[in-house]
């Protein structure tokens, strides 16, 4: 119906105010209907009170604007509807105001204070989009509101307004640039800022504001790494483009030490190798030698920031965004060691299952980079197969890759398929095949012959297309080694009779011309034939006459001197002046008369000179220097606006700039700890030698190798039994029946009692001195003790599983002994328990001050059995309960590493010292002890070999040179968790073993605590509702109805602290998951008889859902 | 009314100096191209300066190259700019030969095609291709899921809502909101009930409340879902991509799967999916929902599902693998040089089926331009050829292992015309029920979070992708 006018009237729309077209205008169709004075009629409904018309009218408006019809003229008229309280009445009008504010700015004016208000607005969904359509109003006079609004927006409360003010931002600037420093002062502060929500939108703003500032990010360099997985898609892309380009200017290129390999063994090439190498000019060659030679100088070592960057997008290549997983793999591309390249390859090729569009794209972008790296797509050949449904633009790229994918190894199935597609209805495909079979050929010397035998064949092809093309890349290869190919030249000089095709006419002519020497005899008849048809050729067969007519006078005149001259006059009086040009000059040089210059006697060495054959190459080749996956790598063009890919620096540049702690902490800390290790070793040597065979059995209770200690205590072995038996235990009722768990727990309880005494009688060993010296010191460090009891299960349980194969037997009989002997004296244990809890109440209301020593040391040993001890008085009071509840009442456990046995004589313990890990905060400390129960010193302990969850870090501790026996050294590590609780699986190594360990957190470590008011508590949850909001009921157990206890048991179970509270009824607790900083708030609200509900708010709704589970053990033991 | 004339002069006067205006910034552009190859880091004079947002305009194109509906983010670009478009499409034989992206001497331009209509969006800088392309199609696909379907008399019926919703999905040029259920909170679907209530009420499409969905971490899922029945569905459809060699061997062969499902589900439920033999899966792509790092280290998939229909995950089993292929064809096509016809005798039989039936069977040949017609006998199912263009379909339905279905004749062909030289290659449709041809399977669904219990469900359905036999 408005086929033709919609197509003719492209431009009438903006030019045609008044023209009554809109009357068959299918757009207001019913609604219209032939009305002329219809913006008449529009203006008075939306001047009417209804807003049943007024909405009527917007649409129509709208409609019009859909249509690309102007309605700038009804401006007046909508622009007062700006307040109207109807949102979707309200919401047209935005529409309009962003489409015409730039052409009426002074009217567009009136509406501006309607929105100054709404960023006012108390609802942040409403202040975001006062912002959004302010700053989409184009007019100059209102940059400075503009300005005000997105700073005042950027330090906004909610996320969402900030990313709000980042999507304001480019718009600002491209209304005015000279805000530019301003706007670099907002993008600064936005990129600081922790929310995923704001991360992309910042990114992007920065890239179109200041995408030079390159120092800008370093500061959120990791942060953005870490937080990228969970930033929305169209963020993603953003982001790991711009972090693509960072990590080219602040990294070493990781391929250094490779390419030096290359260089050395270009001697003997290798499969691959060999092309690469041709590939490289001279140039670059000279340049990476150089750059290797550098290398040479200085192995090349990963930046941990560069690893960090390749590690957290990997996964990213499972999104289901095409464009997120074509960004990695550039990345990939751009910044992997060549041997990690490989994982794209698989992503790249199930993006060829996607819309047509992005397999054209992709396949752009896989041709590239299968010159480069033809390895890494070998694998996945037959995905690249063509079928006859493809499009023909996606079947030419395909057949692009398989060329560059084709080797001496995969040549003939390649050459196979190839045979198939020649035969294709698809003509351009068939040319291209053909196409692509000559390179092959120039390039695997191998099938050279082949594929010749084969496009020969073709020449005899129905379709003169297909010949045409054969011809081309015929004379190409032929160019290779003509001499054994004279056949094939006659059998082309046959063809000029039947082809038409210029460029295979002048194909063949340009052949027969330069070889005239191997066919003597058909060449001047060639030309005879030529030189009749000549005024009917097209210009470029003309001139491969001319110049067939020069080569055959210069070696065959005697046969050819009047057919060239012919030739030449015909040519003389073209009506191309190129070609007149040319005969003239021809003339000139190879006809000898009295005038002719120098030249004339270099005419033969002039035309007859050895030619290089010509490199069939790829239209992809070196298109990488093109960002991959861009605009501009596409059309193989600059496209404005693109930024430039920068070489590798040759030296790195400070990585320090990325730490985000004041830098100066670092060697405080240093000192610091090493101050204290050397004051705890004073402490600690009188102890360790006056109680050794007291921290023997503490370890010794862990496992069955009491006998080779020697310190064998029959306490210990039982216990041991124990461990492996409800090890066993745990293994064999996997299917989750709860009668068995229940037995299981029995049996742990069991366990437990039995390590009372164990414990009792050497904490009595210990100087009271000493254990007196150590409550006055710290508090946290003593909860740090009494877990080590709950540890000690885990661990030994741990230990024994290793070794308890070949002593199953001996366990069984242990179990017996220990179900005999197991009876707990509990009256003690409460006294104590007693005593303990309310120092420790105390303590925890206002502990997490750092402490002055984060070290473990063995005195806590025998302070943990107290606590232990008080620990069973509970478990004791409850019939059902389950092992990992029982969390001690306020705690830093620690947990085993590395057994004495499996240590060879190093055990390892570590525990979470709670305390803030000074080099990057966005770790969780890790405090480590060593002893070295061996008899020989123990050197060089170190860290090596971290496997890692993507994202997740770590921080080594300094290497401890020397452990001399019986010595016991701490150190502490940072862990960045990434805020889950994988485990980081780490190679523990002395001088002559290495140890694999790993370390996993409690979800309660993974965050840290934070000072919250009352009111801001209130208010932050306020805003993590809904989702981010997990509520349990539970009933407290009864020794824990107090406030003291439910705090301390919160804090044991998760590094919080307490928010002060009006009620008594309520207590609160807050922190900050160490990694992403998500805010972390507790709730456990009392009720009568023991009754409460607890409330979790966390963004991280894993976490959430952890830490309830935890906490709710923690409370209802 | 003395007044409103005063207004009209003085938007006369604006409207020659925004005029003015636009012609300077043509010349700016225009200047500013020549510099084009300058540094961008090296500041330019302040007046001077790529316009930053991602897509500038969208342009929807109907089959017969009418533009009927435009939206600029920023200024108004003329709708000239798709005389370019035109000209290559022109260019192109069929629409889907058209380049995606094409270069004008001061734009780009995107496009991708879908549902018979062009999605054609203007950018003017640097900008990933693909994030366009696949913008696009989200765009089409919220169309889809909004109206049903994605053609141009449901975009024009609907022109407000679809104008409304580009306005929402990008913000100067950026994707602000592409989740169709952050999107369904703004902007309500059109339903006929709604229509008729809003037309006698003046109610709006809008939603009255605003949206929680985009403040969340999880803006897929809007919170306060609840249903009657809570159930969960999940169809697993494996699609097998061959190409079948003239001999019956196979070229290559790969699996494309694909988890569709539908949950209805109230409250905030967290699901998880755990396999019988989760190492099939090695090339996998996720809706956001799934915790990637649960996968990675457990081979289950977790997460809390969007509300209503979405696609949890695909997989790819590529052409390394072995891979079953259900049927075997025997087929011989000649054509004869005297007496200008051809002969066709086509036999399918069950290779690989796992003891399932193979349904739907249907056989499409794209014939040579030579074959006027077909003269043919089919033991089951019928046959048409289509003269215009040359397509034989072959539609079989059920495949009875017992007696196989051949169809066999001759093919008259045009007189004087040299014979084709090639045969043309078969294209293969079926479908198999309750298998999964990889052979996945979902051993259980969990769920976490809420209380009751809902109604789970599982189907597998295998069919033929690109699934080519050549001859």
């Amino acid at each position: 119906m408005s086929a033709s006018s919609a197509f003719n009237d492209e431009k009438g729309g903006s030019s045609s105010v008044g023209e009554p077209e809109y009357g068959h205008d299918p757009a207001s169709g019913g609604i219209f209907s032939s009305d002329y004075k219809r913006h008449d009629d529009l203006k008075e409904m939306l001047d009417s009170n209804k807003d049943s018309l007024k909405l009527e009218a917007m649409k129509r408006i709208v409609a019009m604007i859909a249509r690309g019809k102007n309605a700038s003229d009804l401006f007046p008229a909508v622009v007062k509807n700006v307040a109207c309280k109807n949102i979707e009445v309200k919401k047209l009008v935005y529409v309009y105001l962003v489409r015409y504010a730039e052409e009426q700015q002074d009217l567009a004016l009136l509406s501006i204070s309607t929105f100054q208000r709404g960023l006012k607005d108390p609802n942040q969904l409403i202040r975001a989009s006062a912002l959004r359509v302010l700053s989409s109003i184009r007019v100059t006079i209102i940059v400075p509101i503009m300005m005000l609004a997105i700073k005042e927006a950027a330090s906004d409360m909610s996320p969402y307004v900030r990313k709000t003010a980042a999507h304001a931002i480019p718009k600002l600037y491209s209304l005015d640039p000279e805000q530019k420093d301003q706007l670099i002062e907002v993008i600064e502060k936005l990129l600081a800022d922790k929310t995923t929500l704001v991360a992309g939108s910042v990114v992007m703003a920065f890239e179109e504001v200041c995408p030079e500032r390159i120092d800008l990010i370093h500061k959120n360099y990791r942060k953005l790494c870490n937080l990228l997985i969970d930033v929305e898609e169209w963020g993603q892309v953003v982001i790991i483009n711009m972090l693509t380009r960072y990590a080219r200017t602040q990294f070493l290129n990781p391929n250094i030490n490779e390419s030096l390999l290359e260089e050395g063994g270009s001697g003997d090439k290798t499969f691959y190798g060999s092309d690469e190498d041709e590939d490289e000019d001279e140039e670059e060659k000279e340049k990476k030698a150089e750059v290797a030679a550098m290398a040479k100088r200085k192995p090349y070592v990963m930046d941990p920031d560069h690893r960090l960057l390749l590690r957290n997008t990997k996964p990213l290549l499972q999104s289901r965004n095409a464009a997120v997983v074509m960004a990695v793999a550039q990345l990939y591309f751009h910044l992997a060691p060549k041997a990690e390249v490989g994982v794209i390859a698989k992503a790249l090729v199930r993006l060829l299952r996607s819309h047509s569009e992005v397999q054209y794209v992709v396949l752009q972008n896989v041709a590239t980079m299968s010159i480069k790296r033809r390895g890494m797509f070998e694998p996945y050949l037959k995905s690249f197969y063509i079928r006859s449904t493809d499009p023909t633009q996606i079947k030419v790229l395909k057949l692009e890759v398989l060329t560059n994918l084709a080797n001496e190894t995969n040549i003939s199935t390649i050459l196979r398929e190839f045979q198939t597609y020649i035969k294709s209805m698809d003509k351009d495909f068939v040319a291209a095949t053909i196409q692509a079979i000559g390179r092959c050929a120039t390039n695997i010397s191998e099938v050279r012959d082949t594929c010749l035998n084969g496009l020969v064949q073709l020449l005899s092809n129905r379709d003169e297309l297909v010949v045409a093309e054969s011809v081309v890349v015929i004379k190409k290869l032929l160019q290779m080694q003509p001499e054994k190919h004279s056949d094939i030249i006659k059998h082309m000089a046959k063809l000029t009779d039947n082809i038409q095709v210029p460029m295979a006419r002048a194909s063949i002519l340009w052949l027969i011309g330069e070889y005239c020497e191997h066919v003597p005899k058909i060449a001047p008849d060639v030309l005879r034939k030529m030189a009749k048809s000549f005024t009917n050729e097209e210009d470029i067969v003309k001139l491969q006459i001319i110049n067939l007519a020069a080569k055959l006078y210069l070696t065959n005149s005697k046969q050819t001197k009047l057919l060239t001259q012919y030739v030449l006059n015909l040519a003389k009086y073209d009506q191309n002046y190129d070609i007149r040009d040319r005969a003239r000059f021809i003339r000139q040089l190879i006809v000898p008369t009295e005038k002719s210059g120098a030249l004339s006697k270099y005419a033969k060495k002039l035309f007859l000179a050895l030619k290089p054959a010509p490199v069939l190459e790829s239209p992809f080749k070196d298109r990488d220097h093109f960002q991959l996956g861009s605009l501009s790598h596409l059309l193989n063009a600059k496209a404005g606006g693109y930024q430039e890919l920068p070489d590798w620096p040759e030296a790195a540049p400070d990585p320090s700039v990325r730490n985000v702690e004041v830098k100066e902490s670092v060697p405080e800390w240093t000192k610091c700890s090493s101050r204290e290790k050397r004051k705890e070793k004073k402490v600690e040597k009188p102890f360790y030698t006056d109680s050794e065979g007291e921290s023997g059995p503490t370890e010794s209770a862990d496992s069955e190798s009491d006998s080779a200690t020697g310190s064998e205590s029959s306490s210990g072995s039982e216990e041991s039994g124990s461990g492996s038996e409800s090890e066993e235990s745990k293994e064999a009722s996997e299917s989750e029946e709860e009668e068995e768990e229940e037995e299981e727990e029995e049996k742990k309880k069991k366990k437990k009692d039995l390590k009372k005494p164990v414990q009792e009688s050497e904490s009595e060993q210990s100087s009271e001195e000493e254990e007196r010296k150590h409550q006055r010191k710290s508090k946290p460090r003593k909860s740090e003790s009494e877990s080590e009891s709950d540890e000690d299960e885990e661990s030994e349980s741990e230990s024994s599983q290793s070794e308890s194969e070949d002593s199953e037997s001996e366990a069984e009989v242990k179990k017996k002994k220990k179900l005999a002997e197991s009876k707990p004296p509990p009256k003690p244990v409460k006294k104590e328990s007693k005593k303990e809890k309310k120092e420790m109440s105390l303590l925890d209301l206002d502990d997490f001050e750092p402490a002055p020593s984060p070290q473990v040391t063995p005195v806590n040993t025998f302070l943990s059995n107290s606590l232990v001890t008080d620990l069973e008085g509970l478990s004791l009071s409850d019939s059902v309960l389950s092992p990992a509840t029982i969390a001690p009442s306020s705690t830093l456990k620690s947990y085993e590493l590395l057994h004495r046995i499996t240590g060879e004589g190093l055990s390892v313990e570590y525990c979470f010292s709670r305390q803030p890990f000074s080099p990057d905060a966005n770790m969780v400390a890790v405090q480590m002890q060593f002893t070295n129960n061996a008899s020989s010193d123990t050197k060089n302990l170190h860290i090596e070999d971290v496997k890692l969850q993507s994202g997740m870090r770590v921080k080594e501790f300094p290497e401890i040179e020397l452990l001399p026996a019986g010595e016991t050294a701490t150190a502490v590590m940072g862990i960045d968790f990434c805020d889950s609780t994988q485990a980081a699986n780490f190679q523990l190594c002395t001088h002559t073993r290495k140890f694999f360990v790993s370390i996993q957190p409690p979800v309660g470590e993974l965050m840290r605590p934070v000072f919250l008011t009352e009111n801001e508590f209130k208010k932050e949850q306020g805003q993590l509702m809904g989702m981010n909001e997990i509520t349990e009921k539970l009933t407290l157990d009864v020794k824990c109805r107090n406030e003291h206890t439910i705090v301390q048991r919160v804090t044991t179970a998760a590094n919080l602290s307490r928010v002060p509270c009006g009620s008594d009824k309520e207590c609160r607790f807050a922190g900050r998951t160490v990694t992403s900083g998500s805010l972390v708030l507790v709730t456990v609200a009392t009720k009568e008889e023991g009754a409460a509900q607890l409330t979790v708010n966390c963004e991280k709704m894993v976490i959430g859902t952890m830490l309830v589970k935890d906490i709710l053990q923690a409370l209802t033991q | 009314m003395n007044q409103s004339q005063g207004f009209f002069k003085d938007i006369q006067i604006s409207c020659l100096v925004v005029g003015w205006l636009l012609s300077n910034t043509a010349s700016i552009i225009l200047s500013f191209r020549v510099w084009g190859g300058q540094s961008m880091t090296d500041s330019a004079p302040s007046w001077f300066f790529y316009s930053a947002e991602m897509i500038h305009s969208l342009f929807l194109i109907n089959h017969l190259g009418d533009i009927f509906l435009e939206k600029h983010w920023k200024s108004v670009i003329s709708r000239s700019v798709c005389d370019y478009f035109f000209e290559a499409r022109e260019k192109a034989v069929d629409p889907e030969n058209v380049p995606p992206v094409l270069q004008t001497p001061h734009h780009y331009l995107i496009s991708i095609y879908r549902g018979k209509l062009f999605f054609l969006s203007v950018i003017q800088t640097e900008v990933p291709p693909l994030f366009v392309i696949e913008f696009l199609h989200r765009v089409a696909d919220t169309f889809q899921d909004y109206f049903g379907e994605c053609s141009e008399s449901v975009i024009t019926d609907n022109l407000v809502i679809v104008y409304e919703l580009l306005e929402e999905m990008l913000d100067n040029g950026f994707p602000l909101a592409t989740e169709s259920n952050v999107l369904k909170e703004m902007i309500r679907p059109p339903n006929i009930l709604r229509s008729v209530v809003n037309t006698l009420t003046g109610g709006s499409n809008v939603g009255e409340t605003l949206p929680q969905g985009q403040l969340s971490n999880i803006p897929w899922r809007r919170a306060g879902v609840k249903y009657a029945n809570n159930e969960a569905y999940f169809d697993v459809t494996e699609e097998i991509d061959a190409i079948v060699d003239k001999s019956g061997t196979t070229v290559s062969a790969e699996i494309q799967g694909v988890i569709e499902a539908c949950v209805k589900l109230s409250g905030m439920p967290d699901l998880t999916m755990s396999f019988m033999n989760p190492r099939l899966l090695d090339d996998v792509s996720f809706h956001p929902c799934v915790r990637f790092r649960r996968w990675e280290s457990e081979r289950v998939l977790s997460f809390i599902p969007p509300d209503g229909n979405f696609t949890l995950m695909t997989y790819h089993i590529s052409s390394q693998n072995l891979v079953a292929i259900p049927v075997y064809v025997k087929q011989s096509i000649n054509f004869f040089e005297a007496g200008s016809c051809g002969r066709l005798d086509i036999t399918i039989g069950p290779k690989q089926t796992m003891g399932k039936t193979v349904e739907d069977l249907k056989v499409t040949i794209h014939m040579p331009k030579a074959v006027l017609n077909a003269n043919l006998t089919a033991t089951q199912g019928n046959y048409t050829y289509d003269c215009t263009t040359k397509m034989l379909v072959w539609d079989i339905g059920k495949l009875n292992p017992q007696k196989l279905p051949n169809l066999r004749g001759s093919l008259s062909m045009q007189t004087g015309v040299p014979n084709p030289e090639e045969n043309p290659s078969l294209n293969i449709d079926l479908k198999i029920q309750q298998l999964a041809i990889s052979g996945l399977k979902v051993s259980r669904l969990d769920m976490y979070g809420e209380k009751y219990k809902p109604f789970k469900g599982v189907k597998y359905v295998t069919k033929a992708g690109k699934f080519q036999v050549r001859t």
